[in-house]
């Protein structure tokens, strides 16, 4: 049988780098593991390359196990570029911690492999797989700093919490499989299409599996873990749980309820529509009282998950393409408001209430204006790359007539400015403390927030070009 | 440039260049960052002035257009599509007139000068942006844009309870116009053609191209209602007003006054009368008496004030509900007058803020109580705020007479009632100006600090003095700017009688 390795060549090239680095932490001086970023960073650039081999192939390989499509290639783009993100800001942030372990790096390069098999898988098993390795790296990455109690705490409730998710998903995917005798997406469709009256089984294997992603997806009311475990992680790992995590969960649900459960639209739509206007609620409503700001973005983070399910109820072309938009920009604004708060929070993480940033627009300029720019996209405010997002997502679900969905949504999001708006005022609005440590910038990380924050401008002002991109990848 | 199709583009990135500019001025070179501002938005109104000069009163449809398609991505199509018509031209002028005036009242502002004049220019160019955008999506992303800088204005250099009224200020206004982002993109499923531009959403209601049920219609209409319904502001939705106009620095309330207010009035001609017809006739009775309350109810606010700042604030809900309450009577008469009162609101109102911003910079305090007398000692000052006043009365041979009498007599032709309601808003005014004129300015001198002050300098008369003439100018000769608005205006009338008409003949027949 021929196999196409080409379908899975950037997952195997960040294994292969991942099992690299972890041979040579042993021959590594303790003070010296950062350096192994570096060669994690090979391998994503490795992956990227991987990536462009099997550029614009389509096939389902490895007998019906992975699906190499534009959807696939569209998603693995985003989570290297993510995982690249995260990776450089964590290089800075175990410097500054004093964290000196290589398998730091290894446990980020496993993650993103379970992230690209996530979005690319064609068989539940597949699914669940990519899942464990993703989870069970987070699992780890977020009680890096072992020596506080905040991070174990985090650890051991998103293992415990997250272990007791993924077996309702495993026990959904058992249902759907006895429902219609097969884990393989496409033969899943089928049988559900061939046989119209759908069996209980089916619909009980639906909704198990749903409670699993929307676990990951941090959708209410499974989302009580996100903002202790947001909290207490270590930054990059919060940026990876936010961004990364939550995108691929994300991903992996659009593929299934779109391709493998297109015909059951309406009893999804109809799980989903409650659950949406919950998030959105309960994410935008919690986060106005929040005083610290990794708790606040963790609840908004929420908010934002509930953004996205609004598209993903929308349940047409426009509704992918947003989610895929959607995706990118709040992966901009989030990392780049999730450095400013690193670089804010110096070494342990000391600064991180809102009271913090006190008029530290004023007397750094820089942190200030674009920690400005990822808020007010953020609150979804026009020329930036949040509102385009927005208004894409919003657009596919008015085509689907839930006007209703949308008028919260709407709503919602007004409550969310007030506590997005609260720390710009804060930062240039309030009184400048004297400081014991000063912030410092370096200049990887000021690189990457000026990237950032040209992005998010650029996607605001000129969406065109990654809604092309985002077109193509939208139909599977 | 002119006369090609970049010429109302030109007008908006002027501005922005200046913004841009500023950007890269050291921050310690005060006087260069000033005189920056000062340059580009001279150049911007002289520009503008362009346009003015140009300007084809007879023409049916919009002039100065450029039309670009800007995203086009599956169903999506959003276009860059600006121009003008006789409505917009003058409040594009209003604004490119009031800004360099504005600047030179901010010589007072010493801290943190370059995001100040950053953020000025870049109101601007939001706030023309709002003016000149045919496509829904451009209009509504102008119209949050001018949010941010505007937040900023209050929020950093404002008064002591700045923060509060800044972020009041930015949830109402934003608040309101979320609802109509929902409304723009249910209209764009219901237009076949997919698309956001306003001018062919317009024609292709007009022409039942597009039909919307009636329900959906009314739906649509409130949606984009209570977005400018807030910014007017109409009363109930006026709360915000007060708070932000007194702890705004003053450039920032004769800006949120003389134009932003206007942004509401503008989206309503714009806007609702035009894509809602049937909705707006059917909700006019209600919306006029919304505004013969916000009539009388500011000005008695105003009366009770004991600060002068937050008097012109009370004055203008009063003054902008003569504005909506000409917009829903429905013909020429009221619907030019309340376009040309919104001008002369714009000037009159943001006149009497830099003269309350100048009393403030003199005494530190906007309390009427703390004055008294001070035509005495400011003879100059009192004869600028005695004719501002009186403009802003409606004394005839000044701006506001034309505005404040054109919108009474329409309104009258359609409801005696209504226009009788309205009129004791004037006496009102009348009443609260005078008497707070005669607090402040008459009498002797009782406070011992007042005796010092002194009068206008070189720089505060230079941006009193353009007003003075354009209020002289309004008031003796209105048709230079009725009659550039005929012809729009008559469109929107038109389109309202569209819907109208075959009631009128309902009734008639039944009379019979």
């Amino acid at each position: 049988m021929d196999i196409n390795y080409t379908a899975i060549l950037p997952e195997i090239m960040l294994s292969l780098v991942g099992i690299c680095i972890m041979l040579l932490i042993p021959f590594v001086p303790r003070e010296r593991q950062t350096h192994l970023g570096y060669l994690a960073l090979a391998g994503i650039v490795l992956a990227f390359f991987g990536v462009a081999m099997g550029w614009g192939q389509t096939d389902l390989a490895f007998s019906e196990m992975i699906f190499q499509d534009d959807f696939g290639q569209f998603s693995k783009i985003f989570f290297l570029f993510v995982s690249t993100v995260i990776l450089l800001i964590s290089m800075n942030y175990l410097e500054q911690e004093k964290l000196f372990q290589g398998e730091f790096f290894v446990l980020l390069l496993f993650a993103t492999v379970g992230m690209l098999f996530m979005a690319t898988s064609a068989d539940l098993i597949m699914t669940f797989l990519g899942l464990e390795v993703l989870s069970i790296s987070t699992y780890i990455l977020a009680g890096f700093k072992e020596r506080e109690r905040k991070s174990s705490e985090a650890a051991w409730k998103y293992f415990l919490l997250g272990a007791f998710s993924t077996a309702f998903l495993l026990y959904g995917i058992a249902f759907v499989y006895g429902a219609t005798g097969s884990t393989k997406y496409l033969q899943i469709a089928e049988a559900i299409q061939a046989s119209p009256d759908y069996s209980l089984i089916l619909f009980v294997g639906l909704g198990l599996m749903m409670v699993g992603f929307g676990f990951k997806v941090a959708l209410a009311p499974f989302h009580a873990w996100t903002p202790d475990v947001y909290e207490g992680a270590p930054i990059p790992i919060t940026a990876l749980l936010a961004v990364a995590s939550k995108g691929a969960a994300l991903l992996a649900l659009v593929r299934i309820l779109y391709q493998v459960f297109p015909d059951l639209s309406q009893q999804w739509q109809a799980i989903l529509w409650p659950m949406a206007v919950m998030t959105m609620a309960i994410g935008n409503i919690a986060a106005l009282t929040q005083s610290n700001i990794k708790r606040m973005l963790a609840y908004s983070s929420i908010a934002h998950a509930g953004y996205l399910l609004v598209g993903l109820t929308a349940h047409n072309p426009l509704a992918t393409q947003g989610i895929l938009f959607y995706l990118v920009a709040y992966a901009f604004m989030t990392l780049g408001a999730l450095i400013v708060v690193q670089i804010v929070g110096r070494r342990e993480e000391q600064h991180t209430t809102i009271e913090d940033y006190n008029g530290i627009g004023y007397r750094y300029p820089f942190l200030g204006i674009a920690l400005s720019v990822f808020l007010i996209s953020l609150a979804g405010i026009p020329a930036t790359a949040g509102f385009m997002g927005k208004l894409f997502v919003f657009s596919a679900a008015v085509q689907s007539q839930m006007y209703g969905l949308v008028v919260i949504a709407l709503v919602t999001s007004a409550i969310g400015l007030y506590y997005y708006l609260r720390v710009i005022v804060s930062m240039y609005m309030g009184e400048f403390k004297t400081e014991k440590i000063p912030i410092t910038i370096s200049m990887p990380l000021r690189i990457i927030l000026t990237l950032l924050v040209l992005g998010t401008l650029y996607l605001g002002i000129l969406p065109g070009s990654l809604l092309n991109l985002a077109e193509e990848a939208a139909s599977f | 440039m002119f006369g090609t199709e970049l010429q109302l583009t030109l007008l908006l990135l002027i501005p922005g260049f200046g913004a841009l500019v500023i950007a890269f001025v050291p921050s310690r070179k005060i006087h260069l960052l000033r005189g920056t501002s000062l340059f580009f938005t001279s150049l911007t109104f002289l520009y503008s002035l362009l346009f003015f000069t140009h300007f084809d009163p007879g023409a049916e449809t919009m002039q100065f257009v450029q039309k670009v398609p800007w995203l086009n991505v599956g169903v999506l199509h959003i276009h860059y599509h600006v121009g003008m018509d006789g409505i917009s031209l003058f409040l594009v002028i209003l604004t490119t007139f009031l800004m360099p005036l504005t600047i030179l009242a901010s010589w007072g502002i010493e801290k943190k000068v370059r995001p100040y004049m950053f953020f000025m220019l870049l109101l601007e160019v939001g706030m023309i942006g709002v003016f000149v955008s045919l496509d829904l999506i451009l209009f509504y992303i102008f119209w949050e844009i001018t949010l941010i800088p505007m937040y900023f204005l209050i929020g950093v250099w404002g008064g002591k309870r700045r923060v509060y009224a800044a972020v009041k200020f930015f949830i109402y206004t934003m608040a309101g116009s979320l609802l109509m982002l929902a409304a723009i993109l249910t209209l764009y499923f219901f237009n076949e053609a997919q698309n956001f531009d306003l001018v062919e959403i317009t024609q292709r209601l007009s022409l039942n191209q597009i039909i919307l049920p009636f329900p959906v219609e009314l739906l649509l209409f409130l949606a984009f209602f209570l977005a400018f319904a807030v910014k007017v502001p109409i009363f109930p939705f006026h709360t915000w007003l007060p708070d932000a106009h007194v702890e705004a620095p003053t450039a920032a309330s004769v800006i949120l006054a003389g134009v932003m207010l206007k942004m509401g009035t503008y989206g309503l001609l714009r806007f609702c009368l035009p894509m809602f017809p049937s909705a707006s006739a059917a909700l006019a009775p209600a919306i006029s008496l919304l505004a013969i309350v916000g009539i009388i109810y500011g000005a008695l606010v105003a009366l009770v004030q004991t600060d002068v700042k937050k008097l012109v604030a009370y004055s203008s809900v009063s003054h902008m509900g003569f504005v909506v309450l000409g917009i829903f009577a429905f013909n020429l008469q009221s619907i030019e007058g309340a376009t040309f009162q919104m001008l002369s609101h714009g000037l009159s109102t943001g006149a009497l803020f830099l003269l309350v911003g100048m009393l403030y910079d003199r005494r530190h305090t906007h309390l009427i109580q703390d004055f008294g007398g001070l035509a005495h000692v400011m003879p100059r000052l009192a004869a600028f705020f005695m004719f501002i006043m009186l403009s802003s009365i409606g004394l005839p041979g000044l701006n506001g007479f034309v505005g404040e009498f054109l919108i009474l007599q329409g309104t009258f032709l359609e409801h005696a009632g209504r226009a009788a309601f309205a009129a004791s808003g004037i006496v009102l005014s009348a009443i609260y100006m005078l008497w707070v004129y005669q607090r402040v300015f008459m009498g002797a001198v009782q406070n011992d600090q007042n005796r010092t002050l002194t009068d206008l300098n070189f720089r505060e008369t230079v941006i009193l003095v353009p007003i003075v003439l354009l209020v002289v100018w309004m008031g003796l000769h209105p048709s230079t700017f009725l009659r550039r608005m005929d012809t729009s205006v008559q469109k929107v009338v038109d389109r309202i009688e569209q819907v109208r008409e075959p009631q009128i003949y309902r009734v008639e027949y039944r009379g019979h």
